[in-house]
């Protein structure tokens, strides 16, 4: 069994998103085999939603595509334990709300077990909804991800403390997907978070270059990156895998 | 109702990104302050009685109770406020309420225009700045009510993502806000999304029960026997049910929109057909497919075609307190039509979902008894698409 903090072992961490089935679950696995052997940490598994309301048009674009070509939440759990016996980095899935309650959070997270998967990361469960989730998740030893906002101000004390596997730091203001700049104070978010738990923090949200990462990663303990990624799926399509691996390995490099 | 965080029994709740969590915790703050505010109270009083034009009438609806045989009818007339509809009375209240926050920035989703027409005319009112998020689809079926939002200096934006309807400017509406915080405030029109909005909007709807309930009171006597209103997000029902719910004579009836049927997939009949699930910030019913996927649902309304509808309603469901029926597309044009006709007053087609409803059941009830509709808007917005419904084309 993978654990979420494992992938904070390997020096800064790169966290690689995809959205699983987009365009179809055969070029989504070669895709995480390529980010894992060119030195991804973690991957998070996107199981698509209809109405993805904290993303981006990039990453929107990807869970249409997704569902448009009919894969299904039992799909990618019969797909990541297949994946399972090729790739050994942990495995966090990134999805809403209404897919985990739709699904029944007792028989996903288990499921998550099953396919060791490790991590949850759920963007439209805030503090205040954690425990209907996080109760199930602790049972089955999935780490619910906490999320932290530019806007957090006085409540990143009291998410960092109950805090497990990794926090989550949103690097700016709005939906996923490339900034040139990010303007956030991200050192003093993360010291707050420092006096208060030794959880790991990544940076996600608008990371896209390597002099980016190198920036983010100094700061914090690994970053987060999905919508760079997810354009090249958008532009190779079947071909994206071995470019993704070409990426993932310069943005692990200039992390290391 | 609603206890801390907002929840409706098991329904509500807060389930939206952290981004925007101090902004709904600063909005509850700034209203628990102003709602018991006898300045802000006054001042809101005096919008909706010397702008809005409110109080809305209760008309005795002769022609349609005789028409009918059977229960007595009234019609509350949310139609004649100011922009036609219902809708104001909440856009001010929040209008006013994100004016005293500090804020200068109005931003709404809107489906039919109704609540995009409401909120750009505060904008205009209180010299805010105002951006409005359509569906396009819906900007196609409602070009009448684009124009009108412009002409009130607001910015139309078309909405092209997903089934590009109302589901989809909510979505665009809450990625604008988490933007854009700190000088904007999301004037959600509904009484859904995360708390406090569907108690906020409640709150500043309930005008509508207040005055029924003064009203009949002074012309009848006694309680109405029945309160029906059209429900999409939920709002005008809300507003309609909200001072009867502890009086357990008065019958609370929503209709849902069945588009073109309950048994078919092209419905929007979230109470009748959805089940329980997490989505624009509540916990509440949606129609959506066995993996949780929110279904694409479909109504000749505009302003009805939503996959969900307000926790509140969820919960008064449940608790048997008040009754979910579905009215089909073309049970709400032949209403439309017959309003028209027998009364001469042109219903917005989302009110004519709660005629359809009052002429199949006025007959069922006797003549001593009295059944309230809310005409939760008016039809002009309508009268293209329901010529074309009929095979008419024409110009608007």
């Amino acid at each position: 069994m993978s654990k979420v903090s494992d992938a904070f072992k390997n020096g800064k961490a790169f966290i690689a998103f995809i959205t699983c089935g987009d365009p179809d679950l055969e070029t989504t696995g070669r895709a995480i085999e390529e980010a894992a052997n060119n030195g991804a940490d973690l991957i998070e598994l996107g199981i698509p939603f209809s109405d993805p309301t904290a993303e981006g048009p990039v990453i929107q674009g990807a869970n249409y595509r997704a569902l448009a070509g009919g894969v299904t939440t039992d799909k990618i759990f019969d797909f990541a334990s297949k994946l399972r016996k090729k790739v050994s980095i942990p495995f966090a899935v990134m999805t809403y709300a209404n897919v985990v309650y739709s699904y029944g959070a007792e028989r996903f997270c288990e499921r998550c077990r099953e396919c060791d998967i490790s991590g949850l990361i759920l963007p439209d469960v805030p503090f205040e909804e954690k425990d209907e989730f996080d109760s199930v998740c602790k049972k089955f030893g999935v780490d619910l991800i906490s999320l932290i906002a530019p806007t957090s101000s006085q409540r990143v004390e009291v998410i960092a403390k109950s805090a497990s596997g990794f926090i989550y730091v949103v690097s700016s203001l709005g939906v996923t997907g490339e900034r040139k700049e990010i303007n956030t104070d991200i050192r003093s978010i993360v010291d707050i978070i420092r006096k208060n738990t030794s959880v790991p923090c990544a940076v996600g949200f608008g990371i896209s270059t390597p002099e980016q990462a190198k920036n983010m990663a100094e700061k914090a303990d690994g970053v987060i990156v999905g919508s760079a990624i997810i354009r090249l799926l958008e532009k190779y399509g079947r071909k994206a895998p071995s470019y993704i691996g070409e990426y993932v390995k310069a943005m692990k490099d200039a992390i290391r | 109702m609603s206890n801390r965080n907002g929840r409706f029994g098991p329904y509500g709740g807060q389930y939206i990104p952290e981004t925007l969590m101090n902004a709904v915790i600063e909005l509850e703050r700034a209203y628990n302050h102003y709602k018991g505010d006898p300045a802000f109270n006054e001042e809101l009083t005096k919008l909706f009685n010397e702008y809005a034009g409110r109080p809305s009438l209760l008309y005795y609806a002769k022609k349609m109770t005789k028409d009918l045989g059977g229960a007595k009818i009234y019609l509350k007339r949310e139609d004649l406020n100011h922009t036609g509809s219902h809708k104001i009375n909440n856009v001010l209240g929040q209008a006013l309420l994100a004016k005293k926050m500090g804020k200068t920035r109005l931003i709404a989703e809107t489906g039919a225009g109704q609540h995009g027409v409401a909120t750009a005319t505060a904008a205009a009112l209180l010299n805010m700045e105002c951006v409005i998020f359509m569906g396009e689809e819906d900007t196609k079926r409602q070009a009448l009510n684009v124009y009108r939002m412009k002409l009130l200096g607001a910015e139309v934006h078309p909405v092209k993502t997903g089934t590009a309807t109302l589901k989809d400017a909510v979505s665009e509406a809450m990625r604008e806000w988490t933007k854009r915080i700190a000088d904007t405030h999301y004037c959600l029109g509904s009484v859904m999304g995360p708390h406090p909005f569907p108690t906020i909007v409640r709150d500043f709807q309930s005008v509508i029960s207040k005055e029924i309930k003064q009203q009949i009171l002074s012309v009848e006597g006694r309680l109405p026997d029945a309160v029906v209103a059209c429900v999409g997000g939920g709002s005008n029902a809300i507003g309609s049910f909200y001072n009867f719910i502890n009086d357990s004579s008065v019958r609370l009836i929503g209709c849902e929109a069945a588009g073109r049927g309950i048994d078919t997939f092209e419905t929007a009949a979230t109470i009748n057909t959805g089940r329980s699930g997490i989505f624009h910030g509540m916990k509440s019913y949606f129609c959506q497919d066995s993996y949780g996927q929110i279904a694409p649902v479909y109504s000749i309304s505009a302003g009805l075609d939503y996959p969900g509808v307000g926790p509140e309603h969820a919960y008064l469901h449940d608790i048997g307190r008040a009754e979910y029926v579905a009215i089909t597309d073309e049970e709400a044009v032949n209403a439309f039509e017959y309003l028209s006709r027998t009364e001469g007053i042109i219903p917005a087609i989302e009110s004519a979902h709660a005629v359809a409803y009052a002429m199949k059941e006025a007959k069922n009830m006797s003549k001593d008894k009295i059944m309230v509709i809310t005409v939760s808007g008016r039809g002009d917005k309508d009268c293209a698409s329901i010529a074309r419904y009929r095979g008419e084309d024409i110009n608007e």
